[in-house]
């Protein structure tokens, strides 16, 4: 068990243990999707004084507060835009994005597809758990067809968002996406995306049990994860299925990845070749 | 060695001038009329002294890249007009919250929405006062020549420092696009000033408390204080808090965070306001034809005078009673609807005193027609 750090991670050595316990709903994959993140970082031996977590707005913009490092809980839809300036500005931190699907793909969908094309060294994990949470339930860019929210009491009729597919076509450097059923699969891909020099885009699957669930009647949280691995097929990873691929299995695993020059050093580069030492 | 230099600069390109020699090595813009040459002069100095220049994929990502660049510790700066300005509210009040120091200067332009790109206007007066949802605090200085906004730009990044605000620079299209000779100071003259950074015990650290002057120190990333930034309403460990006492006392401190450094805050330029009886009040290019008025009127035997506003928000109140106390007549220029008249006539009780000359065409407002209007006050005074 020793390549899994099992014996020197201790999650309580990452958390401000003075605000637990967490606000999360029972059920929430997010803390998952948080031991993960942290356990990536232990393994990847960055010291948390030099660890800047830059959140939005949502259930997604809340987990930050729990990391003990320079946490930042920003605007919605904007926490690339800040960690872009803060990336720019202190190439010395390790920036670590953590969004969700509405922040992320809505209403910062622009800042998405320009922080892939940029290749600005950070990583940023998306938590998705097809829903606005923190608003109630109202349907997200990732709501699956015909799920019951508060703003679809019809079933949704739009078509979901493949992010993962987003971001390699807007240029990302690494392209992930894992679930937290799978949690050393997951804080593998988090940990690949950390050492990544360039833009990360990992896609958490999580999940909401208290609204999502409840009104789509899905029954527990273990009943929704094991609805989610049945959907998934894994090309990186492949520990998990234990029944035939679905026709429309979403890619869990390392889905992108190319040497795209990292912005930070690009632009140093473009500067020095212009300007006589 | 006196090691000045003497240029013809374009308003926008002294603001850019002089914001790296205040210091300033982040620019996150983005492209907008009459503002884009601020962008370009910065994408262009920034790098020689070791900056980064961003332009951003839109309005509300470079204020949101300028407050991030401002979290590292370097100090940044965006530049915008009407719709981007309009655009970059959220993450300005954002910045006001959390007490993040930025510059964030408005070209304005005419609107409302689109407007007039082109031309010049100063209908923003109220929105950089009001412009972000929830009381808070902001300050907005206003130049009215090229020099000035040199002067200004670096005041602006002063104040923002050490009162740890967003600080606005206000001009209108004309002052922006103005050229003018300015003797630019030698750069070891120049007086700048760095915000307090933390560097008591980590143990406990409370990074909103007060420290008496109203101004909390800031932790820097990487200086082990491994705090938390929130605009959500927070107590004084920066964490999030419901709570009415605590909601009561960081909402007071924030708010009334300048009340103990008006001296340095408040500026204005008064021109022969001792004993005048018409007292024309106007910023930016209004103001510049309004001096040439009041020293015709002066020169006419009138007794006209001039206030200048050049810290606009908060507005000098103190000193603008003093001067306007012996005046029959407030006469109000502005390119806009009638905006800063609204908040001199709350200054002035006396029904009728205030007067208005307002303008929206996208056309400036000339010394001649001050004039007329001094001297239709002026007899209406001695009648």
């Amino acid at each position: 068990m020793d390549t899994l750090s099992l014996d020197t991670f201790d999650i309580r050595a990452y958390l401000r243990e003075d605000l637990l316990p967490h606000f999360m709903c029972p059920g929430c994959g997010h803390g998952i999707a948080l031991r993960a993140l942290l356990w990536a970082v232990h393994e990847r031996g960055i010291p948390k004084d030099r660890l800047a977590v830059v959140c939005g707005i949502g259930c997604s913009g809340r987990v930050g507060a729990y990391i003990d490092a320079n946490t930042y809980h920003t605007t919605h839809g904007r926490p690339l835009a800040f960690a872009t300036g803060l990336a720019l500005a202190r190439p010395d931190l390790e920036v670590v994005v953590i969004t969700g699907d509405g922040d992320c793909l809505a209403i910062g969908g622009n800042h998405l597809i320009h922080a892939c094309r940029r290749n600005l060294n950070m990583t940023c994990l998306m938590l998705n758990n097809e829903i606005y949470g923190m608003t109630g339930g109202q349907v997200s860019p990732t709501t699956g067809g015909g799920r019951l929210t508060s703003t679809t009491p019809y079933g949704n009729a739009e078509p979901t968002f493949d992010a993962c597919a987003l971001a390699i076509a807007a240029g990302a450097g690494f392209v992930g996406r894992g679930m937290t059923l799978q949690l050393p699969a997951l804080k593998t891909l988090i940990g690949e995306g950390l050492a990544h020099p360039g833009f990360s885009f990992i896609e958490a699957i999580s999940d909401c049990t208290e609204i999502f669930g409840r009104k789509n009647d899905l029954g527990s949280a273990p009943e929704i994860i094991l609805r989610q691995k049945s959907g998934m097929r894994p090309d990186t990873y492949g520990n998990i299925v234990d029944r035939p691929f679905q026709a429309k299995a979403m890619r869990i695993g390392v889905l992108g990845r190319n040497d795209r020059p990292e912005y930070g050093a690009a632009y140093r580069a473009a500067v020095a070749a212009r300007i006589a030492p | 060695m006196h090691m000045s230099t003497r240029q013809n600069l374009q308003g926008n390109h002294a603001c850019a001038l002089a914001a790296i020699a205040a210091g300033c090595r982040f620019y996150g813009g983005y492209p907008i009329t009459p503002s884009s040459e601020i962008a370009e002069r910065m994408s262009l100095e920034l790098p020689r002294v070791g900056g980064v220049f961003i332009q951003m994929e839109d309005e509300i990502a470079s204020m949101g890249a300028v407050i991030g660049a401002s979290m590292g510790g370097v100090k940044a700066m965006t530049a915008t007009s009407g719709p981007g300005f309009s655009l970059k509210q959220e993450n300005l009040g954002y910045a006001a919250m959390t007490e993040i120091p930025c510059v964030i200067v408005n070209v304005m332009r005419g609107g409302p929405s689109t407007g007039l790109p082109t031309r010049p206007a100063q209908g923003d007066i109220m929105q950089t006062r009001w412009g972000t949802h929830g009381d808070h605090p902001i300050i907005v200085l206003t130049p009215s020549s090229v020099r000035e906004i040199y002067a200004q730009t670096i005041r602006a990044f002063n104040l923002s420092e050490v009162l740890r605000t967003p600080v606005i620079l206000l001009y209108d299209e004309t002052i922006g696009h103005l050229v003018e000779t300015v003797d630019l100071p030698d750069p070891a003259t120049i007086e700048r000033a760095d915000r307090k950074w933390a560097t008591g015990p980590r143990e406990g650290f409370r990074p909103y408390a007060d420290p008496g002057d109203g101004i909390p120190a800031m932790a820097r990333p990487g200086d082990g204080y491994r705090s938390h930034t929130t605009g959500l309403t927070h107590a004084e460990h920066g964490f999030p808090t419901q709570n009415p006492a605590d909601v009561d006392r960081v909402m007071h401190r924030l708010l009334g965070k300048f009340d103990q450094h008006r001296d340095l805050i408040d500026s204005f330029e008064a021109l022969h306001t001792d004993d005048a009886e018409v007292l024309v009040v106007a910023i930016g290019i209004a103001a510049r034809a309004a001096g040439r008025a009041v020293r015709q009127a002066r020169a006419a035997g009138m007794r006209a005078g001039l206030f200048r506003p050049v810290t606009l928000w908060p507005f000098p109140e103190d000193s603008f009673r003093e001067h306007a106390a012996r005046a029959s007549t407030v006469l109000v220029v502005e390119m806009n609807a009638g905006q800063l008249s609204l908040e001199i006539e709350r200054l002035c009780a006396q029904p009728g005193k205030v007067a208005r000359l307002t303008r929206f065409t996208g056309e400036p407002i000339g010394p001649a027609e001050i004039l007329a209007t001094i001297q239709e006050r002026a007899r209406h005074g001695h009648a």
